[in-house]
């Protein structure tokens, strides 16, 4: 299983918050004062998405953690990544999509809020391969 | 010009935009970070380049190409990024383009921590990439002096085609002192005659790291050594403190030479004749002005914050005429001068 922390900014130690792959377009960040210039620093990477198309794929999801029942769907898809991995079945993703109130500048229920009203329309929850031979191995 | 409080990163980033700074790539490390933030805040507003790349190897190609068409340009990293760069670095060493780094060094090996060290000392002297070169690199010791060899670096790796490094802990980067800034200034763009610009009306330039043929790779080889030979006779600079009279050195650069004068000048207050030695550029190494002092003093102290790297090229210099002995702060702990005390204390027996 591929564990990645693909950040929406990077949180440095010293509480400076950068352009990262998922930083969305126009957003302000220490690095990118004006907001993501997506012609000089390109477009958010859709993980997911690009690697559901690589053979060898099995089990590719995104998921997310803005509230307790999205929570606990996350908890099974890493469940599910886990278990394809121990029947080596191909290779896993699991994409979540996290808050981090601390460097977004935000309250907790706020970074939730975001979360959910801008980040999930631009990285679409759901299954992006599941692979016939992994099906047996998901529980619903 | 007017002395003003600067932290180091935001010193060499503005010194890098006074000194014609055209376009800058880099990816966000601390302690380097306010380097690229304060460019990310100033290069748009004055009609320069400024790109966070997706990557430090991504960054360096990119510094790569904007020198190759004779951009004034920079990147600026901290030691895991630096290690990232280097298949570029040995690239562009090749290609003969000028390209100014700086490395805010940080604990290591390996992601190491984000505090200052000096570990990086072998990558960047002894050449960092595949095959044989080194880049010139200058080890600043105070904010002032970051500024200035910043704004002097970009001269040198036009001067020689050749990259430049300004190697500094994270104290530096990251510590206020006041510093008087060098002037702003215009660059020259008049073409030099390697540049790709467009080759419309004139014979096309090539600039390549790849010789397929042995004999024509040894050429570019005895090209490149050649230069080699001309920075280390014109580019070696050192500072020297207290070794008039002295019967004792201490060998230090960066923020392991300001703890090693305090040191020094108590060691002086308590009847010790000892002096301190601060190589500044670091390639070009001072072998021949340590040999000289190895003559003259009855033994060397190597203060640096890493297991002893420098340590080698004073040996080299010193040749076993007189006793070495070295003090080393390792992970990001800086020595006290009350470390170092002790030390020459030591070697003085």
């Amino acid at each position: 299983m591929l564990a990645k922390n693909m950040q929406v900014v990077y949180k440095m130690p010293d509480a400076l918050t950068d352009v990262a792959p998922t930083t969305l377009p126009g957003m302000t960040t220490t690095s990118s004062p004006r907001g993501r210039d997506v012609e000089l620093q390109g477009f958010p990477l859709h993980m997911a998405e690009m690697l559901a198309q690589m053979p060898g794929a099995s089990y590719i999801v995104r998921r997310s953690v803005h509230d307790p029942g999205h929570i606990n769907q996350t908890r099974k898809a890493i469940k599910a990544a886990l278990k394809v991995q121990l029947n080596q079945a191909g290779f896993s993703l699991v994409e979540i999509l996290s808050n981090c109130p601390t460097n977004w500048g935000m309250s907790a229920m706020e970074s939730m809020n975001f979360l959910k009203e801008q980040m999930v329309p631009f990285y679409p929850l759901g299954d992006y391969r599941i692979a016939d031979a992994v099906k047996s191995l998901i529980v619903k | 010009m007017t002395r003003e409080l600067w932290k180091g990163n935001e010193a060499i980033a503005e010194s890098a935009l006074r000194a014609g700074l055209e376009a800058y790539f880099g990816y966000p490390i601390t302690p380097q970070t306010e380097l690229l933030e304060y460019l990310a805040r100033k290069m748009p507003e004055m009609k320069r380049v400024f790109i966070q790349a997706e990557s430090e190897v991504a960054a360096i190609n990119m510094v790569y190409g904007a020198a190759a068409g004779g951009a004034r340009v920079m990147s600026s990293s901290s030691s895991p990024g630096v290690s990232l760069m280097q298949e570029g670095l040995s690239y562009i060493a090749a290609s003969e383009v000028p390209v100014v780094l700086v490395d805010i060094m940080r604990g290591g090996p390996g992601l190491g921590n984000i505090a200052p060290t000096q570990a990086d000392y072998f990558q960047l002297t002894k050449g960092g990439g595949h095959g044989d070169y080194h880049p010139i690199v200058l080890a600043p010791a105070t904010v002032q002096e970051a500024a200035d060899l910043t704004y002097e670096a970009f001269d040198l790796a036009e001067k020689y085609r050749c990259i430049v490094i300004v190697a500094a802990d994270g104290n530096i980067g990251q510590m206020m002192e006041p510093a008087e800034l060098p002037a702003p200034r215009q660059i020259d763009k008049r073409d030099r005659g390697w540049e790709l610009t467009g080759a419309v009306g004139r014979e096309r330039r090539i600039i390549t790291s790849l010789y397929m043929q042995p004999e024509d790779l040894e050429q570019v080889n005895v090209r490149l050594q050649g230069k080699q030979k001309q920075i280390e006779q014109n580019e070696v600079r050192y500072q020297e403190y207290l070794l008039d009279d002295a019967e004792y050195a201490v060998i230090a650069f960066g923020t392991a030479a300001r703890v090693a004068l305090t040191a020094v000048k108590w060691a002086r207050a308590k009847g010790i004749r000892v002096g301190l030695f601060r190589p500044i550029s670091l390639f070009p190494f001072p072998y021949a002005r340590v040999a000289e002092l190895s003559k003259k003093v009855r033994a060397l102290l190597v203060v640096e914050m890493n297991a002893g790297q420098m340590l080698e090229d004073v040996r080299l210099a010193a040749r076993d005429a007189l006793p070495i002995s070295f003090f080393g702060k390792m992970g990001g702990t800086v020595p006290f001068p009350d470390d170092v005390l002790p030390e020459i204390e030591k070697m003085v027996g």
